[in-house]
């Protein structure tokens, strides 16, 4: 149940091997340097949407990610920016809050279900959005801008990472940051998903009155799973914020929060890595249909209908191999 | 002999509506008490208000003495008062055997980051699940469907899980919410032994939710009777099956036949 076949680890070796060496590679070859930024990106929308597929594993529908993104990238502008605190410290710390704030928000909304849970997220990123702009810490509209590149990080007086300003290629550096956080986060996701507490999320996917009824506390466990999604959407935004050296309240709106939900059924809700493919998908996929001009929306939309309605169970149910198969049986 | 469970003046009202009146009387250890009463009496919200998934509007529900009634339905079960579902009620995509080790939830030793991280009691933990499962899915007759999705199951079988899972809790009581429904006389009989088995070979107290008169006569040491909410009777089968009030309650009143 928890060990990975060799399969599996052949493939998991050969995607590390892709985005470590392979996309480098491949971008210094063909002179791409802007890959780097669209890429990254996709790395940590990729991290937001994991959390919004944990909260789908306990059959809540969450269009709220955006929410937690922008409260993790503020708390990390902020620590960074005007406490003069470091980034690496100020990743998690942005993460811890951003999960803070979703039980406190969680407590009285996660006992809904269906739509209605699914309504109340939503206006959560709105909700954020204008409390950014009302704060005074926040700098209202301006937003906080120039933030700085972080730092480097020594340990007993060695220097395991120089800071990113020092160094030539910030785009690469900022590249591997997202696809190592990419990385630890899909493995925690994997790995939650294939001990005991995902198999109570099941559970009480499946059915929440038999489960309270053999001794679950519900609700415990929907606090804990919203607090880790949101975290997962705290730590995204925290690294948007630091890549984009700025953050505005409309820095995740909405629109971004749809689009995290969106990865999770594009990719596939039964497959734990199938946020990360439906991030890559959406995010590739709706660039590459700018030549459509004023056609662009309509084409996505449509295309987007057709995949959810001839594959409801994601691109990942097309199944190369067994590789990314997640949850389920 | 002393009350395992005593129900102790419950009362529910929904707004206007008294669903449970009052009602009173004691479970002993070891022993099959039925709740049987005609369409409406008020048995379903009685069965719900001792496994606390309703609050009860007045009175209580005591187990060891200590009150349970009006706690979230995990502390009571915690407690070892657990309660069965009808058999639209499962883990619709889980195993026999998955359903059965995700229920042992209360008998896991290690934490959930425990889990988590695979610490040695984790391990320990899911080994025995495993090997308790088999054990049960055994003695419940289900090990030879143990791999079988919960929704592709006859009937039968769901309510054998239903039994299964809440035995995997370790109860010292189990609430039975009709066993019988919708079974002709052969599956009826075959759920009897069944039900009884647990409490002989397992000594779980049984308290059951029915209105199949044949197999609760057969399987009760007592029964308690409702009718519109109140406790009309309580006794062995025998003098249940000769109680007047009970018989009124089921056929109707020769005042009330004439006024037909």
């Amino acid at each position: 149940m928890n060990g990975l076949t060799s399969k599996q680890l052949i493939g998991f070796s050969i995607f590390l091997l892709a985005i470590f060496v392979g996309v480098p590679m491949a971008i210094s070859a063909t002179g791409r340097w802007d890959f780097y930024f669209t890429l990254t990106s996709v790395a940590l929308l990729a991290i937001a949407s994991a959390g919004v597929w944990l909260t789908f594993y306990i059959g809540r529908i969450n269009i709220g990610q955006g929410a937690f993104a922008l409260i993790g990238a503020y708390v990390s502008a902020i620590l960074v920016a005007k406490a003069g605190i470091s980034f690496w410290i100020s990743l998690p710390v942005a993460g811890i809050f951003a999960a803070l704030v979703s039980v406190l928000i969680g407590l009285p909304i996660l006992r809904l279900r269906g739509v209605y849970f699914a309504m109340i997220t939503l206006v959560l990123t709105q909700v954020v959005t204008l409390t950014a702009l009302a704060l005074p810490i926040t700098n209202g509209a301006k937003g906080i801008t120039s933030i700085p590149l972080p730092g480097g990080i020594s340990l007993f007086g060695l220097q395991i990472l120089p800071p990113f300003d020092s160094m030539a290629d910030t785009k690469l550096a900022f590249y591997i940051l997202a696809c190592i956080l990419m990385v630890l986060t899909y493995l925690a996701l994997w790995r939650l998903v294939h001990s005991r507490l995902g198999h109570i999320c099941r559970s009480m996917q499946q059915n929440e009155e038999l489960a309270s009824s053999i001794g679950i506390n519900i609700a415990y466990i929907r606090i804990i799973i919203f607090a880790i999604s949101s975290f997962f959407g705290g730590i995204g935004g925290a690294l948007f914020g630091s890549i984009s050296q700025s953050v505005y309240p409309s820095s995740f709106q909405v629109q971004d929060s749809v689009n995290f939900m969106l990865n999770c059924f594009l990719g596939g809700l039964g497959y734990v890595f199938g946020p990360m493919l439906g991030t890559l998908t959406l995010y590739f996929g709706w660039d590459l249909l700018f030549t459509l001009g004023k056609y662009q929306l309509l084409v996505y939309s449509v295309l987007l209908i057709l995949v959810i309605r001839f594959l409801p169970n994601g691109l990942l149910s097309l199944r190369l191999g067994n590789i990314g198969k997640g949850g389920g049986k | 002999m002393s009350a395992l469970l005593q129900v102790r003046g419950v009362t529910k009202k929904f707004g206007g509506l008294t669903a449970v009146n009052d009602v009173s009387f004691d479970v002993a250890e070891n022993e099959i008490l039925s709740v049987i009463g005609p369409n409406g009496a008020g048995k379903s919200t009685l069965f719900k208000l001792i496994s606390s998934f309703l609050r009860t509007t007045s009175g209580e529900v005591l187990f060891q003495g200590k009150r349970i009634s009006d706690l979230k339905p995990h502390v009571v079960a915690r407690r070892g008062v657990v309660r069965t579902f009808q058999e639209t009620t499962i883990f619709k995509s889980m195993t026999v055997r998955e359903s059965v080790i995700v229920a042992q939830h209360l008998r896991a030793k290690a934490s959930l980051a425990g889990y988590f991280l695979g610490t040695a009691t984790a391990r320990a933990d899911i080994e025995a699940f495993g090997r308790y499962a088999d054990e049960l899915l055994e003695f419940m007759g289900l090990d030879g469907i143990a791999n079988e999705l919960a929704s592709n199951l006859p009937q039968g079988h769901l309510r054998a899980l239903g039994i299964a899972i809440g035995l995997a809790t370790d109860p010292k009581v189990l609430l039975l919410d009709e066993p019988f429904a919708g079974m002709n006389p052969e599956e009826t009989m075959r759920t009897v032994n069944l039900v009884r088995s647990v409490r002989d070979a397992r000594g779980v107290t049984i308290l059951l939710v029915e209105h199949d008169m044949p197999a609760v006569m057969n399987i009760s040491d007592r029964i308690v009777v409702l009718n519109f909410g109140e406790k009309i009777a309580e006794g062995t089968p025998s003098e249940i099956q000769n109680n007047e009030k009970v018989i009124e309650a089921y056929l109707g009143s020769a005042d009330d036949e004439v006024g037909i």
